[in-house]
């Protein structure tokens, strides 16, 4: 008996191995990293203190799918509350998902636990929106940046931790003798480059970026792009970046998907999603961008939505961007539109033919033309 | 001219020294005018705007020179007691964080209300219906229904409705509008924008846009003043500013914008940081971080120098300003 379960033992630490191994293996450029599936998140409503009991769930992140590969830039935008953000929770592992996978290089993250979920965490990793809050005011950006090692010693032996935070310091464009200093003795562009600097401290091959630059003045915003840009060529990084400016989204994103109140409504490439919408609300938030050449402003079409965002705890029937939708009809309330290349489209060699959860998709060109 | 600010300088008395936070400002707007002020954060741009309104905070703030001039009347030679009969009525302002600006213990009704009882002397039930009347005139669906709820009812783009809505109330006739849409989605934004745009026509009125969004400046404005380290370093009708800029900041501002042709390519970032208000470098602000820098920048403070004349015209604090407008 004893045998058997020392031999169980074994066979699980073999198991153990293989997933860590297979965690860490490369992955070829061009492949997909990461894959979500069904992806969903409901956060409970109860009602009562003493016996809860749950009245509705808000719907955050309702059935999200989309692939990211390996060495490219995937934009996510979208409305404050339409998911965005707990979509990077859930990859980040940070949020137990309700339901559906996120394959990272074929394992589902969502079940891992043990050493296999840790090796997953040093592999993806975050940076966050607001470097004013993002930072410990207590600790020293040496401390700040190297506090990650501490948890993955292997990376970085503790003689050598004080070179590497210099090293790291040097890559994201601070002075190395900085290593001392607090965060309060930083701009916010510079508190972001620390943040930057202790997402890369351990060598992940992805970076999950939460609105990294809309919290900079607009002069540093250039400055931070441009840092994220260089790194991700030097360290062959993959982003999924997070954002609610479409225009540095465009800039930076090799992809682009736009959701909306937990769905997906439409995922492309930066020219099919920018030169040719196919889903309204696509079309929408495009032609809402404040265009900076006045010249536009009397020959431009701007579809000016009504209403407000409906509250992701009670979503519209079928599609939920129903309620705002200048198209509606009768089949948008029954059925849920898929997230797939619209059947007029399908087979035609155009741009036009790309993911797009609506009815009664169309091209418009709604971004005036360079 | 409904408003000019002639050489207007603010400071600020703080335990590390004095903030140098604006730096002798002169602008104008005139009745159905938009002028938007453009500039990053500690530009000044926004304590400009408190000077004029009268809700500097005094002390650590200090208007220590400067005339603003209302219609022709300096509002600084005046009382407190005369400003108040001016601020609210006669000018408006409206802030940038709607939740943050409303009282959320009084209903909305309630806080547009007050408007009428406090300066127009009407009674409870009379100011009911004029707070109806406003949020109407604001588009909030079912005003009536909706008069008595609380700020947190209301989504983000309706309670910046609301402070529009309360801004309006007694037909001022210059409304500042600091970053109104800067908290709000884009979808949200182009609706605020669009109201405002609009109610400005209606009403004839002079309206403030204070912005670092290009985007939103180029959507509303007639004219633009661009601010940096307190001072105006460029000024121009907007038209004009985005085809040839005539100061290496707003050069490098517009430079800064991602555009199509560049996809893949490094953006255009304007090095280094904006200055400390405690210590603003000697001769022009920008110099340090400016490509065009030369000896005299480091130690000339440049005046504004006039680009053209008519019909509006435009100006630039820039020694090189012929070499940015042409080169």
């Amino acid at each position: 008996m004893a045998d058997l379960s020392k031999n169980d033992e074994a066979v699980a630490a073999a198991n153990e191995e293989a997933l860590v191994a297979a965690i860490d293996a490369p992955v070829e450029r061009g492949e997909p990293i990461l894959q979500v599936r069904g992806l969903k998140k409901h956060f409970p409503l109860t009602q009562g203190i003493l016996f809860k009991k749950q009245v509705g769930a808000v719907k955050a992140v309702d059935g999200v799918s989309f692939d990211l590969y390996q060495g490219e830039t995937l934009g996510i935008v979208g409305e404050s509350g339409c998911g965005k953000s707990t979509v990077a929770k859930l990859l980040m592992n940070l949020e137990r998902a309700t339901a559906g996978e996120v394959f990272y290089k074929g394992q589902d993250i969502t079940k891992l636990s043990g050493r296999a979920l840790k090796a997953v965490r040093r592999n993806i990793q975050m940076v966050f929106q607001d470097p004013y809050t993002s930072l410990n005011p207590r600790m020293t950006v040496g401390d700040i940046i190297g506090e990650p090692f501490d948890i993955h010693p292997e990376v970085a032996p503790k003689g050598d931790r004080r070179r590497k935070v210099q090293e790291l310091l040097d890559v994201v464009g601070l002075n190395p003798e900085y290593i001392n200093r607090y965060p309060h003795q930083f701009s916010g562009g510079q508190r972001q480059r620390i943040g930057i600097a202790r997402g890369l401290a351990l060598n992940p091959e992805i970076i999950i970026c939460d609105e990294p630059v809309s919290a900079l003045d607009v002069s540093v915003q250039a400055q931070v792009i441009n840092l994220m840009e260089k790194l991700q060529d030097e360290f062959n990084l993959s982003y999924l970046f997070i954002a609610h400016d479409l225009s540095i989204v465009r800039h930076i994103s090799d992809r682009v998907g736009v959701m909306y109140l937990g769905k997906m409504a439409e995922i492309g490439t930066d020219s099919e999603i920018y030169e040719h919408p196919t889903h309204p609300y696509t079309q929408a938030l495009l032609s809402a961008v404040p265009v900076p050449d006045p010249e536009a402003r009397a020959h431009r079409e701007r579809i000016i939505l009504t209403g407000d965002v409906p509250s992701p705890a009670n979503p519209p029937s079928g599609c939920s961007f129903r309620t705002r939708c200048w198209k509606a009809q009768e089949k948008c309330a029954q059925e849920v539109p898929l997230l797939a290349v619209p059947s007029v489209f399908k087979g035609q060699d155009t741009p036009a033919a790309h993911f797009s959860a609506c009815h009664f998709a169309e091209e418009k060109q709604v971004v005036p033309a360079h | 001219m409904l408003l000019e600010v002639r050489d207007l300088h603010v400071e600020f008395h703080t335990r590390d020294g004095v903030a140098k936070a604006v730096n002798g400002v002169d602008y104008s707007v005139d009745a159905g005018e938009t002028l938007a002020v453009l500039g990053e954060s500690g530009s000044g741009k926004s304590v400009t705007a408190q000077a004029v309104m009268g809700i500097l905070d005094v002390p650590p703030g200090k208007i220590t020179r400067g005339e603003i001039l209302f219609q022709g009347q300096d509002l600084l030679k005046l009382k407190e007691d005369e400003r108040r009969k001016v601020r609210g009525a006669r000018m408006a302002m409206v802030f940038q964080d709607a939740l943050s600006s409303l009282n959320p213990v009084l209903s909305v009704g309630d806080q547009l209300g007050e408007m009428f009882q406090v300066h127009r002397g009407m009674s409870r039930k009379d100011s009911r219906a004029k707070a109806v009347e406003l949020m109407d005139r604001v588009r909030i669906p079912a005003a009536k229904e909706r008069v008595g709820q609380y700020p947190h009812q209301f989504s983000g783009g309706m309670r910046q409705r609301i402070m529009i809505a309360m801004a309006l109330a007694l037909e001022p006739e210059l409304i500042i509008a600091d970053e109104p849409t800067t908290a709000l989605d884009v979808t949200v934004q182009a609706q605020v924008m669009d109201l405002l745009a609009e109610l400005r026509r209606e009403l004839n009125m002079g309206l403030i846009l204070i912005t670092h969004d290009l985007g939103v400046v180029a959507d509303v404005a007639d004219k633009i003043a661009v601010m940096y380290a307190g001072r105006i370093v460029e000024q121009a009708p907007v038209h004009e500013i985005y085809k040839a800029p005539a100061h290496p900041y707003t050069k490098g501002l517009l430079e800064s914008i991602p555009r199509l042709d560049q996809k893949g390519q490094d953006l255009y970032a304007i090095k280094g940081l904006p200055p400390n208000l405690l210590h603003i470098p000697p001769g022009c602000a920008f110099n340090p971080r400016c490509p065009m820098a030369q000896d005299v920048c480091r130690t000339d403070e440049p005046p504004l120098y006039e680009v053209t004349e008519s019909p509006v015209p435009r100006a630039s604090a820039c020694h090189f300003w012929k070499e940015c407008l042409h080169g």
